[in-house]
């Protein structure tokens, strides 16, 4: 008994609430992706076996499952924290924050840098929280410094926006190159 | 000489000062803000820099590395919050020095401590340059295959109490740059019929997801806040005095740094706590350590910051990162065809000359920056956590969506901000996924090319460094499990701790 005991020490470890969850999901993906290397990947009949290009996603998926599994057993050993699923909750919620920036990404293109950039900034400040003048003020002036920055002195490649082709002829230009 | 000259020169360059000022200064401001750290400004940035020179590139990246740790010093002692995590122990003496209305000489010394450790380890960089350009062509193949190894397992090992979960990440990260089209079978792996799968998943895109997304998203979940910090008064060179005289302490410091700085998956923790642990074993008043004392204070910045040029010297000399953020630099390297290494010392010995200059350089300007702006830098740290969550959120699209104007990145960088959020979230290191990463990459290259010469497994270590390496493995891992073993008698248990939390920000 009391060898079960100091093992059950050894495994045992600090932890957060959820860690359970991020354990059985990690041990099910990467039991997943393990049972599919022979789908996935390649065996080439005449090459050495560290140069088969299956080698190395089994080796580290096989090394993955044992850690996992080892990292599961060690959380279902621990003391059972509260707060497991608010926590899964608040991981749930930031998925909102993927899209906003997802959807952003899919708008520049077609609205243009500068102001997209605007409407986000401003958009997602309201979305945060804040309400005041200065905070909102900030934030479009945060999104201007950005895009001057960004494209407009460092010139990295990003798109002009779809809706510049119908600006007049001089500002068409400038928009499309710097903003 | 002539390539002293030649590095010296590279420097005398309007872009390469301009890049040494925004760089340096920038990253004081960045480490000064709670909430945002070196990690998510150079992967946000890394995307912009390929455009621009190698030496202008990552001289800004190297600037920020460098000078975050001095402006993560002053939140730490200001307000008992480190700006960036590696400045954890300095709020344990900094803070309570501030609460005796001694603000202005934890904040000193810190800064002095800082430039001290900083010297130090570029000192030592520089004196160990031609002993590396000696070495490093010994190594081939398979000493690479087994150094980057090497590092794998101290990544995960170095994640004390959390093991289990840095080795698997470490492991998904290794899987992760094998999803593609394989480069010389020309096969595909793990792309799932999709095509987007087959050029692989970018290391950028996983980078900014992991450190900078993951951050917008971690702050724009958690209830707003603002830290308030109160401005300092008094004299701010009175900390360079006070240092000279723990000049023992702050060298044996920045030793450590060094040491464990070159050490991949080791790092600025390491060094701190054993540096701390050192300066208080060895200190005429060890009962003050905790509650304030210089020495604490200074051993915890000296060696945080001897770290990024003693990072260095892996990278340059043998391609072979120690961690995330010189990891991201590997990067800008490759961008530029200018591949670390050997041949580095050989070819571009005027490069690496140059980037020994800017970060004498870089010290130099935050030293002097520091000492005249503290009090503005302690107005600039307010912005609310939420507000900063929106700008990272828009900045990270620069990094992303500028690499290849592809919507699918920006979607793979989402999902690797909502599990680096999570990862945040339980505490768990986001670094070992990035070093399995570049070291995974770096393996499989590698024990490729040693193949045709190896006719016996034991060919792999017939070679000294080889044999050296793989004896470091072995020594590595016997210490680990012995260290098991005495913990396990003892029935001490590691107690609450965030340590991982720096390598994530």
């Amino acid at each position: 008994m009391s060898r079960v005991k100091t093992l059950q020490v050894l495994f045992k470890r600090y932890r957060r609430p959820g860690d359970i969850v991020f354990a059985w999901t990690m041990l099910i993906i990467s039991l997943f992706l393990l049972w599919q290397l022979t789908e996935q990947t390649a065996w080439k009949p005449r090459a050495k076996l560290f140069a088969q290009p299956r080698f190395w996603p089994g080796v580290s998926l096989a090394f993955m499952v044992v850690f996992a599994a080892f990292h599961l057993i060690g959380s279902m050993l621990s003391e059972r924290i509260e707060g497991r699923w608010r926590e899964v909750g608040l991981w749930a919620s930031s998925l909102e924050y993927a899209g906003w920036f997802i959807g952003y990404a899919a708008v520049v293109p077609i609205v243009g840098y500068l102001p997209s950039t605007m409407i986000f900034a401003v958009a997602l400040a309201l979305r945060a929280g804040y309400r005041s003048r200065v905070a909102l003020g900030s934030a479009v002036v945060g999104a201007v410094v950005i895009v001057l920055l960004f494209k407009t002195f460092l010139q990295v490649k990003l798109p002009s926006g779809r809706i510049y082709e119908a600006l007049p002829d001089g500002l068409r230009q400038i928009m499309l190159t710097y903003f | 000489m002539e390539n002293l000259i030649a590095g010296a020169e590279m420097l005398a360059r309007w872009d390469v000062i301009i890049a040494l000022l925004v760089g340096s200064i920038g990253g004081v401001i960045i480490g000064a803000i709670p909430g945002v750290g070196p990690a998510v400004a150079i992967a946000i940035l890394l995307p912009a820099t390929f455009s621009l020179d190698p030496i202008v590139g990552l001289t800004v990246l190297l600037g920020i590395y460098g000078s975050s740790m001095y402006g993560g010093a002053i939140p730490a002692v200001l307000i008992n919050t480190p700006g960036t995590a590696v400045n954890a122990l300095t709020s344990y003496d900094g803070y309570p020095m501030t609460q005796r209305g001694e603000a202005h000489r934890a904040v000193s010394l810190a800064y002095s401590a800082s430039f001290w450790g900083g010297i130090f380890g570029i000192g030592c960089l520089i004196a160990l340059s031609p002993v590396l350009a000696m070495i490093a062509p010994m190594f081939g193949s398979r000493e690479i295959f087994l150094a980057a190894l090497l590092g794998i397992v101290l990544v995960i090992l170095a994640h004390r109490g959390q093991i289990f979960a840095a080795g698997a990440l470490a492991m998904f990260g290794i899987f992760l740059q094998t999803v593609g089209l394989d480069a010389v079978t020309y096969t595909q792996r793990y792309t799932f019929g999709y095509s987007f799968l087959s050029s692989g998943i970018n290391l950028i895109v996983v980078v900014l997801g992991l450190f900078a997304l993951s951050q917008a998203f971690f702050l724009l979940t958690a209830p707003d806040s603002s830290p308030d910090a109160k401005p300092v008064t008094g004299k701010m060179t009175a900390g360079i005095r006070e240092l000279l005289r723990h000049k023992r302490v702050a060298t044996v410091a920045a030793g450590f740094g060094v040491i464990l700085g070159m050490i991949p998956g080791t790092g600025e923790f390491t060094a701190q706590f054993m540096s701390y642990t050192y300066a208080q074993k060895t200190s005429k008043t060890p009962e003050l350590f905790g509650k304030g004392s210089p020495e604490g204070l200074i051993a915890s910045e000296a060696a945080n910051n001897a770290v990024p040029a003693a990072a260095m010297i892996p990278l340059l000399a043998l391609g072979i990162p120690g961690e995330a953020l010189t990891a991201m630099m590997l990067s800008v390297f490759y961008v530029h065809n200018v591949i670390p290494g050997p041949q580095l010392f050989q070819n571009n010995i005027d490069l690496v000359y140059g980037l020994y200059f800017a970060l004498i350089a870089l010290n130099v300007i935050v030293m002097v920056f520091l000492l005249f702006s503290t009090n503005l830098l302690t107005r600039i740290i307010r912005v609310p956590t939420r507000f900063l969550g929106v700008m990272i959120l828009i900045l990270s699209f620069v990094g992303v969506y500028s690499l290849r104007n592809s919507l699918t990145d920006c979607m793979i960088a989402a999902g690797f901000g909502v599990l680096g959020l999570v990862l945040k979230r339980l505490n768990l290191p986001i670094v070992p996924i990035i070093l399995g990463m570049v070291l995974g990459g770096i393996m499989e290259v590698k024990l490729r090319s040693a193949l045709p010469r190896l006719k016996t497994p034991f060919d792999m270590i017939d070679r000294p460094i080889a044999f050296v390496l793989f004896a470091l493995i072995l020594l590595v891992l016997a210490l680990h499990i012995r260290t098991l073993v005495k913990e396990l008698r003892a029935h001490r248990l590691d107690e609450d701790h965030d340590i991982h939390d720096t390598q994530t920000r």
